[in-house]
């Protein structure tokens, strides 16, 4: 973390364990809202502490998806992200976190077991970007067809382009 | 895309697929159910029924292109959804719409908060059996549909915002036609509550039915009535004020028991207190117009076009190269009829979006269906799904 962002982070968030912080790689402000950078090996520990945190109780996971900034103007660090959108209704306050993964290895530890809300918005992360989520229960499409060859809304999927689906009728099951 | 359930040898029940077209899901929804008699011991769901990818769809458009796109959302209450994509992109922009716009879209707001709300209460009543509630709630929804109508020229898909303003001006007289419709809803409120709120049989099909405890609806991320049936006071017009909400005097209705009758009990009392904030909005009017001042996101009058250079470009640039926000990453979020609207919204300071994502409030409501249902009978699955409000377009995109 830079100077200017230690000292951001000392506003937002005072007294975090040094456990914590050392996970943090920068802090944006943009139009009143925080972003935190995090690293991806251990996103599990920062979420249950920013979750389980008497002064912080961020409680509600709002949102979760994936970006991909392959086309992105100004560089990324990697081509994937995870955002995590928690809500604090104890001092009704919001904090975004993002994951940036790799190309290569679009993996990230999956939150299922922290906040239930989180398995359905990983597998659609997962549906759409590919991304993998380590220890997910399920993960399975659940927008797209189980028959869908790609993940759509990854910048090099085209947006004209047309599947047909091989076995509309399922064979088995109900 | 079938999902399957435990293996059938294995399985000592009954399977039963319901949807994804059955009277009872009122939208593309399928169930799959395994029955012991007629109580429910496993439930699975599939969605994406009505998926069409308006995330991607919103990439390839212009800013404004994309607001058609969210009326599909929650077609129920599209206006809540132009409201909700325009206030991402103006907070994008760093644009405040005019307090005369700020009024007009808080009416529409609301009044879509009560159709919607209607159409719950009186879609859940007819799944139970209580046709007449039905009819007398979507007597007023057309009167409020006559509205959007005069306003905007559509009735569902209404796409009437703009980024930076409105599609049109309000037409003339408009405001008091609001005034008269907003006075006949309470009377039919108390003729549905006289109706249904003490009646033996609707209590008995909801009272306990579909429970969930306040501490599973904030796991789930529940928000919105559902949420605040279950004794949250949570409401985003009060915890992060937009367009003066803070100014508006209501209450937030909450109800300790999360079950199906309390959810039914927040909604009619969420009508009242939207009927109280279009009266409020009406009376504090301001005279002006509907659209910021600024040619570079809102199209110059019809009159500068015809007659000057500079309004001739400015309509030219917006209609061909569209209105071009700065880089940045913004999520706005607004009180729907189902709980929070957010959109996150990434711009590469193009002419089109480089990310737009929708976080629809029934996503995270419907995940918990299962986990309400197991160990209650199938009739009460009908009841309880009619009492989340779980509207496909918004949950599929």
């Amino acid at each position: 973390m830079q100077e200017t962002d230690i000292k951001l982070l000392a506003n937002l968030l005072p007294n975090l364990p040094e456990n914590i912080q050392s996970e943090i790689l920068s802090v944006e402000e943009f139009r009143g809202e925080t972003t935190l950078s995090i690293r991806r090996e251990n996103i599990r520990r920062v979420v249950e502490f920013l979750k389980n945190d008497p002064s912080l109780r961020f409680d509600v996971m709002m949102d979760l998806f994936a970006m991909d900034y392959m086309k992105y103007e100004t560089p990324k660090p990697e081509r994937f992200a995870v955002v995590y959108y928690l809500v604090s209704l104890l001092q009704s306050r919001r904090l975004r976190l993002k994951v940036f993964l790799s190309e290569e290895e679009p993996t990230i530890d999956s939150i299922h077991d922290l906040y239930k809300a989180a398995n359905w918005f990983e597998r659609e992360a997962f549906d759409l970007y590919g991304i993998q989520f380590n220890g997910h229960p399920n993960l399975t499409r659940i927008l797209c067809h189980s028959d869908f060859e790609g993940h759509p809304l990854r910048k090099d999927y085209p947006s004209d382009k047309y599947q047909r689906l091989k076995n509309a009728i399922p064979s088995e099951g109900l | 895309m079938h999902t399957t359930l435990t293996p059938p040898e294995s399985s000592k029940y009954m399977r039963l697929n319901l949807g994804p077209s059955h009277p009872a899901t009122h939208g593309t929804l399928r169930v799959f159910v395994e029955l012991e008699g007629e109580i429910i011991r496993d439930m699975k769901l599939e969605i994406g029924y009505l998926h069409r990818c308006f995330e991607k769809m919103a990439e390839t458009h212009t800013w404004n292109q994309v607001i058609p796109f969210t009326d599909r959302l929650n077609y129920v209450s599209a206006m809540m959804n132009n409201v909700g994509y325009v206030m991402a992109v103006e907070k994008l922009i760093g644009i405040e719409p005019t307090k005369r716009c700020q009024r007009v879209r808080v009416i529409l707001c609301e009044l879509s908060r009560i159709i919607d709300h209607l159409v719950c209460i009186g879609a859940n009543a007819v799944d139970l059996g209580a046709l007449t509630c039905f009819w007398y709630f979507f007597r007023e929804r057309e009167n409020v549909y006559d509205l959007f109508e005069a306003l905007c020229g559509a009735r569902l898909t209404t796409s009437a915002t703009r980024v930076g303003g409105m599609y049109k001006e309000v037409p003339e007289g408009w405001f008091e036609w609001v005034r008269r419709v907003v006075n006949n809803i309470p009377r039919t409120l108390d003729d549905v509550d006289a109706l249904l709120t003490n009646n033996r049989i609707w209590i008995d099909r909801t009272k306990g039915v579909g429970v969930i405890s306040k501490e599973n609806a904030l796991e789930y991320g529940f928000t919105g009535p559902c949420l605040r049936a279950t004794g949250i006071p949570y409401d985003i017009r009060k915890a992060m004020p937009y367009y003066d909400y803070d100014k508006f005097a209501f209450n937030v209705i909450t109800q300790s028991e999360g079950d199906t009758y309390a959810r039914y009990l927040v909604r009619m009392g969420e009508m009242r207190e939207s009927l109280k904030i279009i009266q409020q909005a009406l009376d504090d009017m301001p005279e002006g117009s509907v659209n910021i001042d600024d040619w570079a996101v809102v199209l110059p009058p019809k009159d500068q076009v015809y007659n000057s250079i500079e309004g001739l470009m400015a309509h030219f640039k917006l209609i061909m190269h569209g209105i071009r926000p700065p880089s940045g990453e913004v999520y706005a979020c607004s009180e729907a009829a189902n709980g929070e609207l957010g959109f996150f919204i990434s711009s590469d300071n193009q002419g089109r979006p480089y990310r737009v994502r929708v976080r629809p409030p029934c996503f995270a409501i419907y995940q918990a269906f299962p986990e309400m249902c197991i160990g209650q009978t199938v009739s009460d699955a009908v009841a309880t799904l009619g009492s989340l409000n779980i509207v496909a377009g918004e949950l599929d995109r």
